[in-house]
């Protein structure tokens, strides 16, 4: 029980806080067994956030639930002390990429304008306002000279910063990110966290599937360790030690995290 | 029959002009539709469905008793739904795929039509035959108010279509992206799929259930080689899937005795084949001819690189070399050389060659620029 990390943040802050997202008892299965199980999980605001654990631990599966892709057994979720359908607006998502058919015929800034079909609702077309917004995301990215390309046409770094730059259009306040690092070459993971801080940086929340556990105490400055069930969440500094990956992994994790 | 005669028969004889028409309609539809289900890797949802419709046919038929068209197509149109419902409840409710479940139902409810067709021929009734029709499609039997029928059926479509573009597209690629933002998927998902039923059903009376899967993929799966734009593809599809009507049952006509639906299905595929092969980004023949073209350019830039790297042993850099030199490098050949002054990168003299300026600023920035070219 590692709950010193929340005693840490609460001081710095008004007494009662209001967490950017807050999952309680949330249980998932796919069959019988559970993929989830009772996760309770408090991201504080402004936080740029890992999720580890080992291969089916259920971190895509945890932020699923969260976005109500998936339908949980059990448990809740809340944005800013809101249930999440009432704060869509205030969530973005970028998906793995390997989701998508990336031969489907559209171009770089059509799927980077479907970032902003949400807040344009049912059949309102995108117009001026919504292309100029899209436009600036495809610059924030390096991607601007790439608008027109069919997607198929792109490098996986450079489709992987087409997802990210449609997320970026929705202005959220949340960003929840599923292995975005994965299989992108090293300048777009650089170009990548660049912009992930930068969002920190602005006051949002980044919630980031991670799988390379050596960059994590570079990249992020939150964690959550996970294996079906929550093992522990603070701040890397205080819980990213060997304990919590021994406990996460099963194995001796011999990862020597401060030289 | 030359084509200008033929061309005015259309537009006088009632039987050709309503035909046409009819099947021209019909491939717009199944050509639109028919994107949609390729693009969502269903393109076998199309022949479960059109199958599926066989015994709501027999079944609208028996309660009945009429032969009228409306009426079968109505029992094909809730079979159709019906078995359209029990797959996609199959795929998510079990654990078989989609595959499984889309070829269970097509045999499961084509094997139950054909055995209540089989029933209602040993029936007295003699208003019974020609309920086979509906197995290979008779576009001969089409009258005014099926093109009716058709049309407005299309024009609904059409306009739904361009209603929900936005919420279609998003949906088709990336479907949990799209319940992120607060779309109820499942109703543009029913929207779509209702209307590939309803395509399918207004096609079983001409091209049959057999063939009708055809009509809603080839059209679509020719479009898509010419294009990168969905908006095109969709369009493209329209007027491959008319033109297919329009063609296979100008062609049926002018041969005695050919039935109009296999060979409008015929020249779909026409469609399909040309375009894989012609398409200018897509097409087999000019990714081919890009290959090699590829290779070409290697090879000379190979040769060139190796002229440069002896040129650069020499402070001149334009003093003659033996041709021989150039024989223990692989990639040499006469031809090679020859363009390679066609280019005025080399100059030959008798048996010496040497670089020009240009051949050799050419030479010492080969593929340096290019990492800062594709990024």
């Amino acid at each position: 029980m590692r709950n010193e990390s929340k005693e840490d943040i609460k001081p710095s802050t008004a007494s009662e806080r209001v967490f950017a997202v807050k999952v309680d008892d949330l249980t998932v299965a796919y069959n019988y067994k559970p993929v989830l199980w009772d996760i309770d999980l408090e991201i504080p605001e402004g936080v740029l956030m890992a999720i580890v654990g080992p291969n089916g631990a259920g971190k895509s599966t945890l932020i699923k639930s969260i976005l109500g892709i998936l339908k949980p057994i059990a448990g809740s979720v809340t944005i800013y002390g809101k249930p999440y359908e009432k704060q869509r607006r205030l969530v973005a998502y970028v998906p793995q990429k390997g989701s998508v058919d990336w031969d489907f015929p559209t171009t770089a800034l059509d799927v980077v304008m479907m970032g902003t079909y949400g807040s344009l609702g049912w059949i309102k077309r995108p117009g001026q306002k919504e292309k100029k917004a899209s436009l600036e995301a495809l610059e924030k990215v390096g991607m601007l000279p790439f608008k027109n390309r069919q997607i198929s046409q792109l490098s996986g770094g450079q489709q992987q910063r087409i997802f990210l730059a449609r997320a970026l259009v929705q202005n959220a306040s949340i960003y929840f990110m599923d292995e975005p690092f994965q299989g992108v070459d090293a300048t777009t993971e650089i170009a990548i966290i660049n912009i992930l801080k930068e969002l920190r940086r602005a006051g949002k929340t980044v919630i980031v599937v991670h799988h390379d556990l050596q960059t994590v105490p570079e990249y992020f400055d939150w964690v959550t360790f996970l294996n079906v069930k929550k093992i522990a969440t603070g701040p890397v500094k205080d819980i990213f030690n060997d304990d919590n990956l021994t406990k996460t992994y099963g194995i001796n994790y011999q990862v020597s995290i401060q030289e | 029959m030359d084509i200008s005669k033929y061309i005015e028969l259309v537009f006088t004889d009632y039987t050709l002009r309503t035909i046409t028409l009819g099947t021209a309609i019909l491939g717009a539809i199944t050509g639109m539709l028919g994107s949609f289900a390729v693009l969502r890797k269903q393109s076998l949802l199309g022949d479960a469905i059109s199958h599926a419709a066989l015994p709501g046919i027999a079944i609208a038929f028996l309660i009945t008793g009429a032969k009228d068209t409306n009426t079968l197509l109505i029992g094909a149109l809730v079979s159709g739904l019906i078995g359209t419902f029990w797959i996609k409840n199959i795929v998510t409710k079990t654990h078989l795929k989609s595959d499984t479940a889309l070829g269970l139902i097509l045999s499961v409810f084509f094997g139950f039509g054909m055995l209540l067709l089989t029933f209602i021929q040993k029936q007295p009734n003699a208003n019974q035959a020609g309920l086979d029709k509906y197995l290979f499609g008779q576009a001969a039997t089409l009258v005014e108010s099926d093109v009716w029928m058709m049309a407005i059926v299309t024009g609904i479509c059409l306009m739904v279509m361009l209603t929900f573009w936005k919420e279609f597209k998003i949906l088709l690629f990336d479907a949990d992206y799209t319940k992120t933002l607060g779309f109820n998927t499942k109703t543009i998902d029913i929207l779509i799929t209702v209307f590939i039923v309803l395509a399918i059903v207004l096609g079983l009376q001409t091209v049959g259930v057999v063939l009708m899967s055809a009509m809603l993929l080839a059209p679509a799966a020719a479009a898509r080689q010419w294009t990168n734009s969905l908006a095109k593809m969709v369009f493209l599809a329209a007027v491959f899937g008319a033109f297919s009507g329009v063609f296979g049952t100008a062609i049926s006509a002018s041969q005695n005795n050919l039935s109009t639906g296999p060979v409008i299905v015929l020249v779909a595929s026409v469609f399909v084949g040309f375009s894989f092969i012609f398409s200018p980004s897509r097409g087999l023949l000019f990714k081919q001819i890009r290959v090699i073209k590829n290779r070409r350019d290697l090879e000379l830039h190979k040769t060139l690189a190796f002229m440069y790297h002896i040129a650069e042993t020499h402070e001149n850099t334009s003093h003659p070399h033996k041709i021989k030199l150039l024989n223990n490098f692989h990639g040499y050949t006469k031809s090679t050389l020859q363009k390679l002054v066609d280019k005025n990168y080399v100059k030959i003299n008798g048996s010496m060659w040497s670089l020009t300026e240009t051949g050799f600023e050419t030479a010492a920035n080969l593929y340096t620029k290019q990492e800062t070219e594709d990024e």
